[in-house]
């Protein structure tokens, strides 16, 4: 008896799940990488994507829910159907590609390294001006960074571009340590542990004006390239219906302008897209 | 669906955190246990000072997860500047040295209880008949107590120490390239988590495999007199 009443109870709750899942998007964000997406006061998602997203729901006339995930998780659970969409600073990568699908690039990645004043690093070459790595220009650099960085500690969170960017261009010099985010590899470089660290500038920039970290800043140029790619929401392979749609409201997001004016709200810098 | 070749060969590249993580394992288990002989002789103390210490230190270190703990050693203390010009920063710098550190800290609390419970195993009377024959202290321990306090414990032990085994995963939170550490990369390359941590899974099931069966060894070892001679059950006598 008790166990037909909760089967149906089972079943009632599956029904309501499956005519309810109709129009409403399930987001997955980090909330952990701040001004991107980040837990604001009472636990509530804040940030660049999460207004965005909003935007983009309002747009879609769909109801959003947004949840946030551990980023070493964040794939296998969209694949695994925990939710539909990724909205958290992922950039779109070939290595990506293969196991999932991406909207149309609604910000540009742009990374960076970031050091304490009193190190040997703080004076990168190249400091604050941009610098595209598939460049001809780029090499030199990047010859001098690898010589300055040669055996010296540099953080970065485990599975993004920055840890990708450091294997590809350092590889065998610098001793590269993965976090779980941001944040740890930030402590880690305000207690010495660390010389250095790599991730995309708007959040490093956010982070090295609190006050645990004071006497960081940013050093060497803002990469871009093709090894941090673009950013956009990442889907399952198989939602082609639900790709389209993002496409189509990012498309007009980014064309509208309210790209540029979240991004400038949070960043201070403009991030959108470039064609 | 499960692609074997593939799982192989995560195996074969996961197989190189293996040093680390029986690294982590000896040396939290080996400084474990002498802090954890120091702490079961304390709540054995008759001295009510010591024993208090003793139950403080067990009850803040069982109580609370060994994550939070290693998260405190780590990251926790090098939020203060005045630490780090001591000479222990050049040790708490190093992930791994927080990493054994907790782990010893944390085992050295489960352990001192297996000690101690070992050692209240012993009859009395047995300890009451070795002072009739006039032995005491060291000799006392290491003739009457410690050898049936060590059988005693051997299971218990065996458990804390397959724990140990698997909590050294933890020190991939920070930073270690440990089985698990590896196991984080190689997925954050290739995003199938599934086949990955099926290979981890086995490497830690074969290390602990290995453990057991030399406690197992190590109990046999230590149990003669309480097996049955072999010449009876070859007669049959039971049958």
């Amino acid at each position: 008896m008790k166990l037909k009443i909760i089967l149906s109870a089972i079943g009632l709750l599956a029904t309501a799940h499956v005519a309810q899942a109709e129009d409403v998007i399930r987001i997955a964000t980090e909330g952990a990488y701040a001004p991107w997406n980040f837990s604001g006061p009472n636990n509530v998602l804040e940030g660049f994507e999460i207004d965005l997203a909003n935007d983009l729901c309002e747009r879609m006339k769909a109801k959003c829910e947004i949840v946030a995930q551990n980023w070493d998780g964040i794939i296998p659970s969209l694949t695994a159907g925990k939710y539909d969409a990724i909205m958290a600073a992922m950039s779109i990568t070939p290595k990506r590609e293969e196991v999932m699908a991406f909207s149309a690039p609604y910000a540009a990645a742009i990374n960076s390294f970031a050091a304490m004043e009193d190190s040997g690093l703080a004076n990168l070459p190249e400091t604050g001006k941009p610098l595209s790595v598939d460049s001809e220009a780029a090499k030199p650099v990047l010859e001098e960074i690898a010589k300055k960085i040669q055996g010296k500690a540099v953080g970065v969170q485990g599975s993004t571009t920055a840890s990708a960017f450091m294997e590809q261009y350092f590889q065998g010099g610098a001793d590269v340590r993965e976090y779980k985010t941001t944040e740890e590899h930030n402590f880690d470089l305000a207690s010495a542990r660390l010389d250095a660290v790599v991730a995309n500038a708007t959040v490093l920039a956010a982070a090295l004006e609190k006050d645990d970290m004071k006497g960081a800043k940013l050093t060497g140029p803002l990469f871009s390239g093709k090894v941090f790619g673009m950013i956009g929401v990442g889907l399952r392979k198989e939602d082609t219906a639900l790709k389209a749609r993002f496409d189509d409201v990012i498309k007009a997001a980014v064309a509208d302008g309210t790209v540029k004016k979240l991004s400038e709200k949070w960043f201070k810098v403009d991030v959108s897209p470039q064609e | 669906m499960i692609d074997l070749p593939f799982i192989y060969d995560a195996f074969v590249q996961l197989c190189s955190g293996i040093p680390l993580t029986l690294q982590l394992m000896a040396v939290s288990v080996a400084s474990g246990a002498v802090l954890a002989i120091a702490l079961a002789a304390m709540r054995l103390s008759s001295w009510p000072p010591l024993d208090l210490l003793a139950r403080i230190y067990i009850f803040i270190f069982r109580g609370t997860p060994l994550l939070v703990q290693l998260y405190l050693i780590y990251y926790g203390l090098s939020q203060f500047p005045e630490l780090r010009k001591t000479f222990l920063w050049p040790f708490l710098r190093e992930a791994y040295w927080c990493a054994a550190l907790a782990l010893a800290l944390n085992t050295a609390a489960y352990s001192a209880e297996i000690i101690r419970g070992g050692v209240l195993s012993v009859p009395a009377g047995q300890i009451e008949a070795a002072r009739a024959y006039g032995m005491s202290g060291l000799t006392l321990i290491r003739r009457i107590i410690a050898p049936q306090a060590l059988r005693q414990m051997l299971p218990g032990y065996s458990n804390e120490v397959i724990l140990m085994a698997k909590s050294t995963a933890l020190a991939s939170t920070i930073t270690m390239m440990e089985v698990t550490g590896l196991a984080a990369k190689l997925i954050s390359a290739t995003y199938r988590p599934v086949e990955i941590f099926i290979a981890a899974g086995a490497i830690y099931l074969l290390l602990n495999f290995i453990v057991s069966r030399l406690f197992k060894l190590f109990e046999y070892r230590l149990s003669a007199a309480q097996r049955q001679p072999i010449y009876r059950r070859a007669a049959g006598e039971n049958a």
